[in-house]
């Protein structure tokens, strides 16, 4: 069976509101890919449907079957905690499934390993609840690792990290993908840290995809205008692109994406090559106009 | 490397010390318990003699000394095991409710299932002639149904709206107002002296204890701790906040279902052949998450010891206090749990500060 998580026509409907509006997306496995877009845009509530959270119409399957909740490791935003557990209880409790009434030496192990790679060794007795933000972040973080996922979604995990931490967590996602083939959604807001983080980078609006491909591909000017409604620089450097906001702009008209029925596909096959040479050449800003006209 | 393989040792050692930590204070409680079961043993208004308690639980229930067997194996051992036994109920059912409702002040009678119970003890007690069984048959068969109604109701609302904490405590409170209101009624009806008996069951006491009503207790504990152990872990995640159980996998809405079914069942065990007893519910888990945090492992257990120390903490100190007429233990714990309670707040109010 191939590994890979497949959307097929997933929307999400709240009264009136389409907030998803029928995605179709393949992502093989392997590979770390980035969600983005402006507040509003469908990105959580996109995670939220994927993960089995949110009602949806449409499937997500994982390769042939469907998606089991046991090898799903989410974390949603705003993740916290006030639980009177120490850290390393809190991390046990990522694999509570396989926990027998006597911790294993094996849980044990891994959970300390975990501490270590996310240097919180020393944080290992304190409450969580009495962590701060960052800190929990981290902790509950490493707690979905300790699921082993083959899947792991992360809705803005990031956000209260010091920049040196999101660099650690960035390198051991890495790793971890690495090591296991596992599959990392992520919603980030930090365009420039997403450029070093994902393999694919999808940019979302209003609850439609926009533009994806590899971050050199996806984060041009144009794009960034027609997405944010912001004027922005991006500078071409050795680690890739870099966004320099300048300002924000008048809003566009309502953005006229792809055509629904088109499926778009990571970066790793290309059954569409024709759509994604579109995002590729064309500015995303010309190409609405072409399809309005 | 080595580095990394020492503190790993390390931290795996510490946690191995955290365990046998706990496992410590739960032993300690343990021998904490046996000793107020023996002195609960020793007071009573008979004023036997700690020669004479050791001599007649020497020679079993037909021992020579009638008087003495009669007092110790029908009237005390039945107390004292009844209050071990509600205490130990009330104790793990008021974890779970906490737990559940994620609220520090839920305790097994938050959702009303003691207005429910002292409503059907109350029908039993008007209409138990009509009945041809005896009264105490009748009586707690009729509190524990009127539990099990209560728990229906609010089982209904939750899978109606989903179980989620708000809609549990509105159904709850709904059910209590509905059966206390019926209860006020019946009281209202009733002639004096059977006015005086609802009353009299409504004060929680040990004194209506006996060898059936213990056996029944037991019998129910029995049968809801295998449960209540298969989702140690599982209540253990919930107390991460329910966003974060979810995301890992838990289904919350079922957990809680489960969780509110089974406190149901050991409330109705504790209240229905007692009475309604209060705070035990209320500050025995408070006591164990302070002795063993809140890994539900070692939360059950302790707040099961817990419950059933201050249980007969309560009624050894009732019989001390007035030696001719007993005091009911479910007055004492009431009045000794409100400077608990505002303990509980104090305490509360000052770490959410800090």
């Amino acid at each position: 069976m191939k590994e890979e998580l497949i959307l097929d026509r997933v929307s999400v409907r709240r009264g009136r509101m389409t907030i998803v509006d029928s995605l179709s997306l393949s992502f093989p496995a392997n590979q770390i890919v980035a969600l983005a877009g402006p507040n509003g845009a469908g990105k959580s509530t996109l995670l939220g449907a994927i993960a089995g959270r949110l009602a949806h119409s449409g499937s997500v399957r994982w390769g042939a079957g469907p998606l089991n909740a046991r090898s799903v490791g989410f974390m949603p935003q705003h993740c916290c905690t006030k639980a009177d557990l120490s850290v390393l209880q809190t991390l046990l409790l990522g694999c509570h499934e396989q926990l027998g009434f006597r911790v294993g030496e094996g849980e044990l192990q891994q959970a300390s390993e975990m501490l270590h790679e996310f240097g919180l060794e020393a944080l290992a007795r304190r409450q969580v609840g009495t962590l701060s933000g960052g800190q929990q972040q981290l902790v509950l973080l490493a707690q979905r690792l300790m699921r082993r996922p083959k899947l792991l979604i992360l809705d803005e995990s990031t956000c209260a990290l010091d920049i040196r931490h999101q660099l650690t967590v960035l390198d051991i996602l890495r790793k971890y993908v690495a090591r296991t083939g596992a599959l990392v959604l992520m919603a980030i807001h930090d365009l420039n840290l997403a450029a070093r983080a994902a393999d694919i980078l999808l940019l979302l609006r209003a609850g439609r995809l926009m533009a994806w491909g590899t971050a050199a591909e996806v984060l041009t000017a144009e794009n960034v205008a027609a997405i944010y409604d912001v004027e922005a620089r991006v500078l071409a450097t050795d680690d890739g692109p870099c966004v320099l906001p300048i300002g924000p702009r008048q809003p566009m008209k309502p953005p006229s994406p792809f055509p629904h029925e088109q499926r778009a596909v990571g970066n790793v096959h290309l059954q569409h090559r024709v759509a994604r040479e579109h995002t590729r050449h064309m500015p995303l800003e010309a190409l609405n106009q072409r399809q309005s006209t | 490397m080595t580095g990394a393989v020492f503190e790993t040792a390390h931290v795996v050692a510490d946690y191995r010390r955290a365990t046998a930590r706990r496992l410590g204070a739960i032993g300690v409680g343990l021998a904490a318990l046996l000793i107020l079961v023996l002195v609960d043993f020793l007071t009573g208004p008979s004023g036997m003699s700690l020669f004479d308690v050791w001599s007649a639980l020497l020679a079993g229930p037909k021992g020579d000394d009638v008087a003495a067997a009669t007092i110790l194996w029908q009237l005390r051992m039945p107390q004292t095991l009844m209050g071990a036994l509600v205490g130990a109920c009330l104790g793990i059912a008021g974890l779970q409710m906490q737990t559940i409702l994620d609220n520090p002040l839920a305790s097994p009678f938050t959702l009303g299932f003691s207005a429910a119970a002292g409503f059907g003890a109350a029908l039993a007690i008007m209409f138990g002639g009509l009945v041809p069984l005896p009264g105490f048959i009748v009586v707690p068969a009729m509190a524990f149904a009127m539990t099990l109604l209560a728990c229906a109701l609010v089982y209904f609302v939750a899978q109606l709206r989903g179980a989620t904490p708000e809609i549990l405590v509105l159904a709850g409170i709904a059910v209590l107002f509905l059966f206390q209101s019926m209860q006020s009624l019946l009281q209202f009806l009733a002639s004096p002296e059977v006015l005086q008996q609802i009353v009299f069951w409504l004060f929680g006491s040990l004194l209506k204890a006996n060898w059936t009503s213990v056996t029944v207790t037991a019998a129910i504990l029995a049968a809801c701790l295998p449960f209540v152990a298969r989702d140690c872990w599982r209540l253990t995640v919930l107390r991460l906040g329910e966003a974060n159980a979810s995301s890992l996998g838990l289904s919350v809405s079922a957990l809680r279902k489960r969780s509110f079914v089974l406190v149901a069942l050991l409330t109705a065990a504790a209240v229905s052949f007692v009475g309604t007893i209060g705070f035990v519910g209320l500050i025995a888990p408070h006591v164990a998450r302070t002795a063993v945090g809140e890994d539900h492992r070692f939360a059950f257990p302790f707040a099961a010891i817990a419950g059933a120390i201050i249980l007969i903490g309560a009624s050894v100190f009732g019989k001390l206090l007035s030696p001719a007429s007993v005091i009911p233990v479910g007055i004492i714990t009431a009045v000794a749990g409100i400077p608990m309670l505002f303990l509980v707040i104090v305490r509360r109010g000052g770490s959410e500060i800090s």
